[in-house]
């Protein structure tokens, strides 16, 4: 009972919209992306997270990007576990060796229109193992890449409001 | 009347994404979180069918036609469910053994898919589905049956009516046998603490694991099958064991009324799914079976109930 | 009758004829088998169509051995299912002996012939004696089908099993003949009929007991069918069809024979007991099917589930019988015959197609089965339709005799009164439910471990498809599935007079209407149109497939390597395995089981045991039956005989001693 209780007593926290659509820090690699995809993932986003070898610092601030602050299902974006599903492959840590075909091999396996959005710096051009001899040396060496999101790690709030701007800001009826 | 039953179709298998909309949303608003809007799965299915597809190489033709046979089935499941109590004359399609038996075959055919592709994941998220299903086709049956025994006739459709009219001791069985028909809806739709489906691991996923290799428009196919085969239930649930509506003398309002009546049962069935989700965690697969022959000895205790 | 001698002397002719030649023996029992058939079915079609009783008898030297032949419905029926499975039968049989070029086919074809002559022969014969001789011809025969493959091991085994399991089973029917006899004077089935009222309780007890063995044991009841799944896996794929759907089936037709015709039940008890045995046989036979890895036992474990199901419309029907409801006992026995036919034809369809299979991959064990959807198209498809059919799911025929069972059932728990009667109809039901999942489960399991991905071994990659022949007689067995269940209206029609022509249901009406294709029981209980539902399903699908169609035609498919988490190297081993998809409901069911697990490493050295090598995981199934039954009554005989040895001396005091009892005892006795 006390869990009930609970439920109803606590507050919100959510971050409202108006303060995610001023920050953005995106760059942006390749030409703009079609209007046709921008209205195609606009309604619903489906994320396929890869780590190709990161420190999981990326990782822990995507995570956060369902809690009760961030919420970003209330954006249509959400996270899946096939890249069959998936229209946005989210891409973090230098590519190790090692996972140089797995990632080439899930960039094959997600259907076309796809994003490729590299986050943190190490996917980058590999940050703070940039020329070490166990990396390929950046996410765009091995699949083409559209945009990246720079930090390491990017705050959450970072990568949601350069979501929100890849997708050219959702349109105010299904937030905040 | 084939207007209505096309109707029914139609309208039904338009307003399940919604349920599944509904159900997310009230999850989100039980974590203190805010969610995706109420019609949130259109704009996915929209999205999936723009999609390009990628199939696996060692596919089969099963693979291929499979989604299209699920979406048609869940068709022939609408077309047994109660909508307007008391209306309906095309019941061919109501046989409660039939509508067990429709379910088995969809859960057959979405078996032998997942294991087209010849993924390890696909493989043995079969084997736990249909180890479910197996047995929870039998608590679905015995939950329908106690209904059947206490109206005398085995179509759903033709139930209703009976069933609205009875006494209060009569009623208690097929209180009873709501409980098991509860349980057993809870399993095939995959809710916890059967199925979690949003989950990422596949070591966890049962339903998941066998569409992992499905994409664009044959994935929206799917996942609208599912959200049919939901809102069956729910409403199948909502008019057959609580089809108590009011009959205004015209045909019209009382349609109207009764579709109204439907809807605010079938969301009173989803906030007592959402509380259940919401408050406990999934079970171990080998306890999932225990939970699934309590139902069925619900069915039992319902059926002896009814005889005395 | 003309046409019914002539092809039963066309099949002699056959049996005869392939005695003569090693190569083309498969041609002329094949081709004769078939016409033979087809000339059968004529003649019991119009048997059925005209309705009545033909009978002819032939008085023989021996008094007691007087040939009779009786064609009723009943007969006409079941001659006509076992023509209409021996047709595609023996055209499969052409292509399929090739395989077994090394052994004797001239004999096995002499002995195939006279295994379909005994069928037919054995439901028309109308006197105990004669049916008795016919009954064991068809079970030597037959045992020498499972011998056949004498140089693999298990085969000899299986036929010593069966051999002894069958003979037992003939005991019992010759003592309760003779029984019958001691009392009627006649081994006559018309005489023992007329003579019926008059038996005793104890007496009708005692001669129930020994037919519900004696045929029980032949179709597959639990505790008496540990020979079933040896000798259908032994025995060449086209025999097994034919073992498992129409020689079982002959236990069943002497079960409708005797219990509704011959001896109809005056107690209630009698048809509990069926209904629980039947009950019983189901669910195990599921469960035990579930454990298998060997194809061809599993579908034999399936014959068993299925007979059990039958079994539980036959008890059904004649608890009904007994309780004077007699149009629900003519209900439940339609519904029994009905899957009768049914099984008939699924099962022969399976077991075709398994052994279409093993032709192509030499080996009956699924593990190194699979991928095979890509280069047998057609028998996977066929496969697939009879595992729809085996599982009972709507639209095939398998949901129609469900469905009827179920309802004969459910009514059953209405008219029943007091607390035992529901129960046994609650336990019935529950059996039918679960069993009906559990099959889907199994079969699941079979068609895809055996069609789907990738193969597992060399010699499934290197399969091709089969022959015209192969794919012609399991096509034709499809076929029927389909038929058998839009025209279930029709077919009921016919059952419902085969039912109301013997003693048990006559002149009954049935509480089971057809209209327009729609069965509908006892005024709106209950109603299912299965040509209406595939219609609609049609159609539902149709619109289903246009309307995406309309919104996503300019989609591209792109066909990749499957998703596998990025891992490049993958293997058939990495596939689920028939042991894995079963392990969770063995692990659930563990009671009923009791699963041993052996596990196997082999390491790289074996010193420090470091690195495995390999790993090999065995789970095996207790069999309760061999282990707590056969075997002690085995080990009882094996050291009754040893001291009843004993008596057998040799030596000549010894005998010379009995001598002098045996005087002794004679003089007082006649003394006294």
């Amino acid at each position: 009972m006390s869990l009930y209780s609970k439920i109803i007593a606590t507050k919100r926290t959510l971050i409202p919209f108006s303060t995610l659509s001023q920050e953005n820090d995106i760059t942006q690699v390749k030409e703009k992306l079609g209007k046709k995809i921008k209205n195609l993932f606009k309604g619903s986003l489906a994320i396929r997270e890869v780590d190709a070898g990161s420190t999981n610092a990326e990782e822990h601030e995507l995570t956060a990007l369902a809690n009760t602050f961030y919420d970003s299902e209330r954006f249509g974006i959400h996270f899946v576990a096939s890249p069959r599903h998936a229209d946005m492959l989210m891409v973090t840590g230098p590519v190790s060796r090692n996972m140089a075909i797995a990632l080439k091999k899930t960039y094959e396996a997600t259907p076309d229109p796809k994003i490729v959005v590299a986050v943190g710096d190490g996917a980058i051009d590999g940050g703070i193992f940039k020329g070490s001899y166990a990396i390929v040396g950046g996410v765009h060496e091995v699949i083409p890449v559209h945009f990246e999101i720079p930090g390491d790690p990017p705050s959450p709030k970072v990568i949601l409001t350069s979501l929100l701007h890849i997708l050219e800001l959702i349109e105010g009826g299904n937030a905040a | 009347m084939i207007i209505l039953f096309i109707f029914k179709i139609i309208v039904l298998s338009l307003l399940a994404p919604l349920l599944i909309g509904v159900v997310r949303k009230m999850k989100a608003l039980m974590q203190n979180r805010q969610g995706a809007s109420i019609i949130q799965p259109y704009f996915d299915l929209w999205k999936l069918f723009h999609k390009d597809e990628v199939i696996a190489t060692d596919a089969s033709w099963i693979f291929l036609a499979t989604p299209y046979l699920l979406f048609g089935l869940s068709f022939a499941l609408f077309a047994g469910v109660i909508l307007f109590i008391g209306f309906e004359q095309i019941t061919v399609f109501g046989d409660f053994i039939l509508l067990v038996g429709t379910l088995g075959l969809m859960a057959f055919l979405l078996a032998i898919a997942g294991m087209d592709t010849g993924s390890a994941f696909g493989g043995f998220g079969s084997s736990r589905e249909m180890t479910l299903s197996a047995l929870t086709e039998g608590t679905l049956f015995f939950s329908l049956l106690p209904v059947a025994l206490v109206t005398h006739m085995t179509n759903v459709i033709a139930m209703a009516p009976f069933v609205a009219s009875l006494s209060i001791s009569s009623y208690l069985p097929v209180f009873i046998a709501f409980l098991g028909y509860f349980i057993a809806l809870m399993c095939e739709t995959g809710r916890i603490p059967f199925d979690n489906a949003a989950t990422h691991l596949e070591l966890t996923m049962i339903h998941e694991a066998m569409i992992l290799e499905y994409s664009g428009k044959r994935l929206a196919l799917i996942e609208w099958a599912s959200a049919n085969k939901f809102l069956f239930f729910v409403v199948l649930g909502a008019n057959l064991f609580f089809p108590w509506s009011p009959d205004l003398h015209s045909i019209f309002l009382t349609a109207i009324v009764g579709i109204i009546f439907s809807l605010v049962k079938a969301l009173i069935l989803l906030m007592v799914i959402v509380f259940i989700e919401s408050s406990i965690a999934k079970l171990r697969l080998f306890r999932l079976p225990d939970l699934i022959f309590t139902g069925y000895i619900l069915g039992v205790i319902a059926i002896i109930a009814s005889g005395l | 009758m003309m046409l019914f001698f002539g092809s039963l002397l066309l099949l002699l002719c056959g049996a005869l004829g392939s005695l003569f030649s090693h190569t083309y023996s498969r041609f002329v029992t094949g081709i004769t088998a078939a016409l033979a058939s087809v000339g059968l079915m004529i003649f019991a079609g119009n048997a059925l169509a005209t309705g009545g009783v033909q009978q002819l008898n032939i008085v023989t030297q021996f008094p007691l051995f007087a040939l009779s032949f009786h064609v009723d419905m009943l007969s006409a029926l079941f001659i006509f299912l076992i023509g209409l499975i021996a047709l595609p039968v023996s055209l499969f049989g052409i292509s399929y002996l090739l395989h077994y070029k090394n052994y004797d086919l001239h004999v096995f074809g002499f002995f195939y012939n006279l295994f379909l002559i005994t069928l037919f022969l054995i439901v028309t014969s109308y006197n105990g004696l004669s049916f008795l001789f016919f009954w064991e011809i068809m079970s030597l025969t037959s045992v020498y089908f499972v011998l056949f493959e004498h140089k693999r091991e298990g085969a000899v085994h299986a036929g010593a099993v069966y051999f002894i399991m069958t003979h037992v089973a003939a005991f019992c029917l010759l003592i309760a003949f003779l029984l019958l006899y001691q009392r009627v004077g006649s081994f006559d089935f018309g005489l023992i009929k007329a003579y019926a009222p008059h038996l005793s309780l104890v007496m009708y007890s005692i001669l129930f007991t020994l037919f519900l063995v004696g045929f029980g044991t032949k179709a597959g009841i639990i505790p008496f069918h540990i020979w079933l799944p040896k000798a259908h896996s032994s025995a060449p794929a086209h025999t097994s069809a034919l073992m498992s759907g129409i020689m079982i089936k002959m236990g069943i037709f002497m079960f409708f024979r005797i219990f509704l015709d011959i001896l109809p039940p005056t107690n209630l008890v009698f048809g509990c007991i069926v209904l629980v045995l039947g009950g019983i046989a189901s669910l195990l036979g599921v469960l035990y099917a579930l454990a298998e890895h060997d194809i061809k036992r599993l579908l034999a474990y399936h014959s068993i589930e299925n007979i059990g199901i039958i079994l539980l419309g036959l008890g059904g029907g004649m608890i009904f019988f007994s309780l004077g409801q007699y149009p629900l006992a003519v209900l439940a026995i339609v519904a029994g015959l009905f899957h009768t036919i049914n099984h008939a034809v699924f099962k022969s369809l399976l077991f075709l197609g398994a052994g279409a299979v093993m032709h192509q991959v030499h080996t009956r064990d699924m593990e190194k089965f699979g991928g095979l959807i890509k280069t047998m198209p057609y028998t996977a498809l066929f496969f697939l339709v009879g595992s729809i059919a085996i599982v009972g799911l709507p639209p095939l025929n398998g949901f129609v005799s469900e469905w009827l069972t179920f309802q004969s059932l459910i009514k059953g728990i209405l008219i029943s009164s007091g607390s035992m009667m529901p129960t046994i109809f609650i336990l019935g039901i529950t059996a039918l439910a679960f069993t009906g999942g559990l099959a889907g489960a199994c079969f699941v399991k079979a068609f895809a471990l055996t069609f789907l991905a990738r193969p597992r071994s060399k010699e499934a990659e290197h399969a091709r498809e089969v022959g015209p022949l192969f794919i012609g007689s399991m096509g034709i067995l499809a076929v029927l599935c389909l038929m058998l269940s839009i025209f279930s209206g029709f077919v009921v029609l016919l059952l419902t007079r085969v039912v109301q022509s013997l003693s048990a249901g006559k002149g009954a009406v049935v509480a089971l209407s057809t209209v327009q294709g729609t069965l509908t029981v006892g005024n709106g209980f209950g109603a299912v149109s299965l040509p209406f539902i595939i219609a609609g399903i049609v159609l539902m699908v149709g619109m289903g497939w246009l309307g995406v169609y309309a919104v996503a035609r300019k989609r591209k498919e792109i066909r990749r390597m499957i998703w596998s988490c990025g891992y490049t190297q993958l293997t058939p081993r990495m596939e689920i395995t028939t042991t894995g998809f079963a392990r969770t409901l063995i692990l659930i069911f563990k009671g009923i089981f009791q699963p041993t697990k052996q596990d196997k490493i082999e390491y790289v050295d074996i010193k420090s045991r470091y690195q495995p090598l390999s790993r090999t995981i065995t789970l095996q199934v207790t069999n309760h039956y061999e282990k707590h039954i056969y075997y002690p009554l085995h080990t009882l005989f094996f050291e009754l005989s040893q001291q009843i040895k004993k008596v057998q001396g040799g030596n000549i005091g010894q005998y010379l001693f009995y001598i002098f009892l045996t005087l002794i005892g004679l003089l007082i006795w006649v003394r006294y």
